[in-house]
């Protein structure tokens, strides 16, 4: 608000500067008959003066008086136009100040609300650093600690709070030697080495490196229960061939896991998509009536575990396909029977039933 | 709210200026005396808003207010103060600014000048301006707002280029931007005069201060601009014929032309036509060199807008005003009175003769500038017009003119006798040989030409300094008597000298390059190069941080033969912002000369690639651009300019005028 009783009061100002001679102005004609008179006069003046100097020679002087006192009978007795207050000069004046007064604020006010933004307040960079912290944006106070760090390299700390926000930004490089500093000036601990593992792993598109390795182990050594670093340590060995070496140590992982743990589910995601495919590949390794049979074991083994308790959705759909597929209606249909006793919410019973349809399992009527 | 404020501002000045372009004219039109003065209050109170508005893009800079798009592009917050400031106009949005600052600036001096202006033309000047006003503004607010928000604030500014983090940037772009706005107030006064149809000495008297005022601040632009360059750029060159050098070329030749034209148009009331027409081209020239610099037409250290919309714009303002001032020049023109006579052999001849050949001069810079960015728009062919055209067209039309210029301002008035002159000059000339004569002998195997160059600057050297001599010591008896005489001399007989012997040290400099020599050498530390007179000793390469750059600086030891002239250090720098490099060449100034140093590439073990330069009176180049700034000044302040008060004033009384 305060802004536009501003911006009135500066239009207002200008439009009184702009109607004040409209107002004051003498009653006068416009001539410049005195400029060029005096003007000629003193030409008069000066051409003696060259003469006196020997700068014009006194046939040429004369002839140069006789053209100034020419020119000045021409200026005096020029036309001074009309003059006095007449009904069409007061008609000017008004259409002066109407133009005045219509123009200078829309014009303003037309292209200042095109490209203006009156709401947005100032925002000097010291008033925005010594803002409440809390209330700082997100990308000031990384700009505050990057300003810090410049200023204090050896600051462990610092480097140990900015590095992991590189890492969340994909900024690996930075995250990587941002680690690398705080655990040089003394933060030498395993969530460091961790990160900075993780930094050099994602730096290097995803590639537990030879470094990177050595930090996660090195973190491991620190803290056996860096889950973050076990976990990449596996994935390590999985990338180096040695799949059952990387199910191993996921499942001791897990093993070893809290079972509400956040990362867990990642872990077991990649635990079964890495059993999944060794089993697929140990699979299609065997002759055809071998893998009929490899399969069927498989699918008995999630049968079995199923038949004991728990099991998803996903799990017995899975279970439910597998044996229509291998011809085993019976099982089948049995294994949707306990499905639908277990999974009592009606989105999953929707589900079964459409499975159910897919499949045409016709089942015996309740 | 300061920035909202300055925007606000602008806007406003848009209407103000509006009513300045029309009021005024309709005053003029109708002989209202009350309308006129419109003209006077709209021009003062537009450039108080646009002051304003400067001053809050100033305070957006200085505070680091990055919520503001034009800061975050063009600074940092590490940067020191200074820069902060400067870089406010090193930008193509706020330099607009600065440029349309400057235009309302000359616009409220013309409405203050109350006494020396006769008010019709006055009136019809700020009109004119007010024209010009309105376009610069609406193409600011609307093309090249520097006041266009950016929200979210980002955290941090891209910095300014690190090549215009220098102190040139303080200097050179206002004063350059004071010269090209300026000849913007001839062109209104052309304007001005053509529509009210009165052209004669009045407008020739009342014009002749602006063109010296912003001649001479275009001339100190310049040379600030060339030495900029040739420090920074770390190449060691001052002059590179580069467009947009040209481009400010072209103006101050047409500008210095047209000084000298006024003179006889204020004598004479001749030679109207033509002053007009070159009043109305050296404003047109600036408006090119602006369309050529920020319509992206080419790419320098300059052009840092290459926006078509902007250089459509332009082209517009150019067509616009160029276009629309001929054709009022075609159309009023062949109604122009006939002026007085002088007989070709006179001061006014030379001064036509001058006219001539700087017009040329002019033409030939226009057609090299132009010439290769036409044939690229046509046929997209890319040629380059470098050196060899300019020192082959430009130089011969120069040499002529500075060889009769000492004759022409020994001549008299109306009708001289060129054998006297001739015989006034003679001892100038005889200088001028010995001298040469001598460089030749000095420097025997050197370039040929350079000491016939040594002797041209010498000869306007000394032929300005004898003219001034004859006029103070002829006929009078005794220190006294030349003493006041010499007070009596009008000041711009003494401007005219010294601008005159200004363009002789120019030339001295400028010859003696050819002297100039080059060694490149890869150097470790201990090792020496030798160029010319000056050998070079490096003693170590030591890093060094600033507030927003790292730099190598490599130390060296400077000797002239065994003498030891001192460190020397030379460096390379990058700014960490826009990770770019400049160097910062190393220079001893040694008297008029200089030895300059400039850093290469470091080549793995420990050396370092070194150019040293043995620069021979370099220094005079731009002296003397300096002593031809000085000169004009000197004229500014001649009595003519400040007793030019017509309506109060008397006319002087001739006895009273002490016996020169």
């Amino acid at each position: 608000m305060l802004i536009w009783i501003i911006f009135a009061v500066m239009t207002g100002a200008a439009i009184f500067a702009l109607l004040w001679p409209l107002s004051h102005g003498r009653v006068a004609a416009l001539a410049d008959v005195a400029d060029a008179t005096s003007l000629y006069r003193a030409q008069l003046g000066e051409i003696d003066r060259d003469l006196a100097r020997r700068l014009i020679g006194p046939a040429e002087a004369e002839a140069a008086r006789t053209e100034a006192a020419r020119r000045l009978l021409r200026a005096s007795g020029e036309d001074a136009g009309p003059t006095g207050e007449t009904e069409s000069s007061l008609r000017r004046r008004r259409a002066s100040s109407a133009l005045a007064l219509s123009c200078v604020p829309l014009l303003a006010l037309l292209v200042y609300g095109a490209y203006g933004s009156p709401g947005n307040p100032d925002q000097p960079l010291s008033a925005r650093l010594q803002a409440d912290p809390s209330r700082q944006d997100f990308a000031l106070s990384l700009s505050r600690i990057e300003t810090h760090l410049a200023n204090n390299p050896s600051d462990a700390k610092g480097w140990s709070v900015i590095a992991p926000v590189y890492l969340r930004q994909g900024r690996y490089d930075d995250a990587a030697s941002a680690f690398a500093a705080a655990i040089r000036h003394g933060e030498v601990n395993s969530e460091a080495l961790a990160g900075l593992g993780e930094a050099r792993t994602l730096a290097a598109g995803g590639v537990v490196t030879a470094s990177a390795r050595e930090s996660f182990a090195e973190a491991v050594r620190l803290d056996p229960a860096n889950a973050r670093a076990r976990f990449f340590l596996a994935i390590g060995k999985e990338q180096d061939g040695d799949a059952p070496a990387a199910i191993t140590a996921l499942r001791e992982l897990l093993g070893m896991a809290d079972a509400d743990a956040p990362w867990s589910a990642t872990v077991r995601q990649r635990l079964e998509r890495l059993e999944a495919e060794t089993a697929g590949r140990a699979i299609t390794s065997l002759a055809p009536v071998d893998q009929q049979a490899a399969i069927r074991a498989m699918v008995d083994g999630l049968a079995e575990r199923l038949k004991v308790g728990g099991g998803t959705l996903p799990e017995w759909t899975r279970l439910i396909r597998s044996q229509t597929v291998l011809g085993d209606r019976a099982a089948a249909l049995s294994a949707l029977a306990t499905a639908r006793e277990r999974l009592t919410d009606t989105a999953a019973l929707a589900e079964l039933d459409a499975l159910a349809g897919e499949l045409s399992l016709k089942e015996t009527a309740p | 709210m300061i920035v909202e404020i300055g925007h606000f501002a602008l806007a406003l000045a848009l209407g103000v200026a509006v009513v300045q372009a029309l009021v005024p004219l309709w005053g003029v039109a109708r002989h209202d005396r009350a309308l006129a003065g419109v003209g006077s209050a709209a021009a003062v109170t537009c450039f108080l808003l646009v002051a304003l508005s400067f001053g809050a893009l100033v305070a957006s800079y200085a505070r680091s207010d990055f919520s503001v798009e034009n800061v975050v592009a063009n600074s940092h917050s590490t940067q020191p103060l200074i820069y902060k400031f400067t870089s406010v106009w090193g930008n193509h949005e706020g330099s607009m600014l600065l440029w349309v600052l400057i235009l309302t600036l000359f616009g409220a001096l013309v409405a203050m000048s109350r006494r020396s202006l006769p008010v019709r033309l006055r009136a019809g000047t700020l009109a004119a301006q007010g024209m010009v006003t309105v376009a610069f503004l609406a193409f600011t607010l609307l093309t090249s707002n520097p006041f266009r928000r950016m929200l979210p604030a980002p955290p941090e500014g891209q910095d300014l280029n690190p090549i215009l983090q220098d102190l040139g940037l303080a200097i050179h772009p206002p004063l350059l931007y004071v010269g090209y706005v300026g000849f913007s107030i001839t062109y209104a006064f052309a304007v001005a005069a053509l529509i009210d149809g009165r052209i004669d000495a009045v407008w020739a008297r009342a014009v002749r201060p602006w063109t010296l005022l912003a001649w001479v601040f275009l001339t100190l632009g310049i040379a600030m601009g060339s030495y900029w360059a040739y420090y920074e750029l770390g190449w060691g060159g001052w002059w590179f014929w580069d467009p947009v050098e040209n481009a400010s070329l072209m103006p101050w030749l047409a500008g210095t032309a047209l000084i000298h034209s006024t003179v006889v148009m204020e004598k004479r009331d001749s030679l109207k036509v033509w002053t007009i027409l070159l009043a109305i081209l050296t404003f047109s020239l600036s408006l090119l060199g602006t369309f050529i610099v920020r319509s992206g037409v080419l790419t320098s250290v300059h052009s840092f807008a290459s926006d078509p919309s902007r250089g459509l714009f332009i082209l517009g303002i150019l067509i616009f005003f160029v276009g629309g001032s001929l054709a009022l020049f075609a159309w009023r023109a062949p109604l122009l009175r006939q002026g007085g006579l002088f007989a070709p052999v006179s001061r006014e001849g030379a001064l036509v003769v001058n006219n001539v050949f700087i017009a040329t001069a002019c033409a030939t810079v226009f057609i090299g500038t132009l010439y290769p960015l036409v044939l690229e728009m046509v046929t997209g062919d890319k040629i380059s017009v470098g050196p060899p055209f300019f020192n082959a067209t430009f130089i011969p039309v120069l040499v002529p003119l500075l060889l009769v210029l000492p004759l022409g301002q020994s001549l008299a008035w109306k009708r001289g006798d060129l054998l006297g002159a001739a015989q006034r000059n003679a001892m100038a000339f005889g200088i001028a040989i010995v001298v040469a004569l001598a460089a030749i002998a000095l420097t025997r195997g050197g370039p040929v030409l350079a000491p016939l160059g040594i002797g041209l600057g010498v000869f306007l050297v000394a032929g300005a300094a004898f003219d001034l001599g004859e006029r103070i010591v002829a006929r009078a008896s005794g220190w006294p008597a030349m003493l006041s005489r010499a007070k009596g001399l009008p000041r711009s007989t003494w401007g005219a000298a010294f601008a005159h012997a200004g363009v002789g040290l120019s030339v001295i400099g400028i010859a003696a390059a050819a002297w100039s020599t080059e060694a490149i050498g890869v150097l470790k530390p201990g090792e020496r190069l030798t160029s010319g007179r000056y050998t070079i000793v490096l003693e170590s390469i030591l890093p060094r941080s600033g507030p927003n750059f790292r730099a190598e600086v490599a130390r060296f030891q400077i000797f002239s033969g065994n003498r030891e002239l001192g460190p020397l250090e030379a460096g390379k720098r990058v700014y960490t912002a826009r990770a770019m490099p400049t160097t910062e060449a190393g220079i001893h100034t040694d008297g008029l000369s200089q030895a300059y140093v400039a850093l290469g590439e470091p080549q793995g073990d420990g050396a370092i690639a070194v150019r040293l330069y043995d620069k021979p009176l370099i220094l005079l180049i731009w002296i003397g651009a300096i002593v031809m700034a000085f000169g004009g000044a000197l004229s500014l302040t001649d009595r003519r300019f400040r007793l030019a008060a017509p309506r109060r004033a008397a006319p002087q009384p001739v006895a009273a005028q002490p016996a020169e």
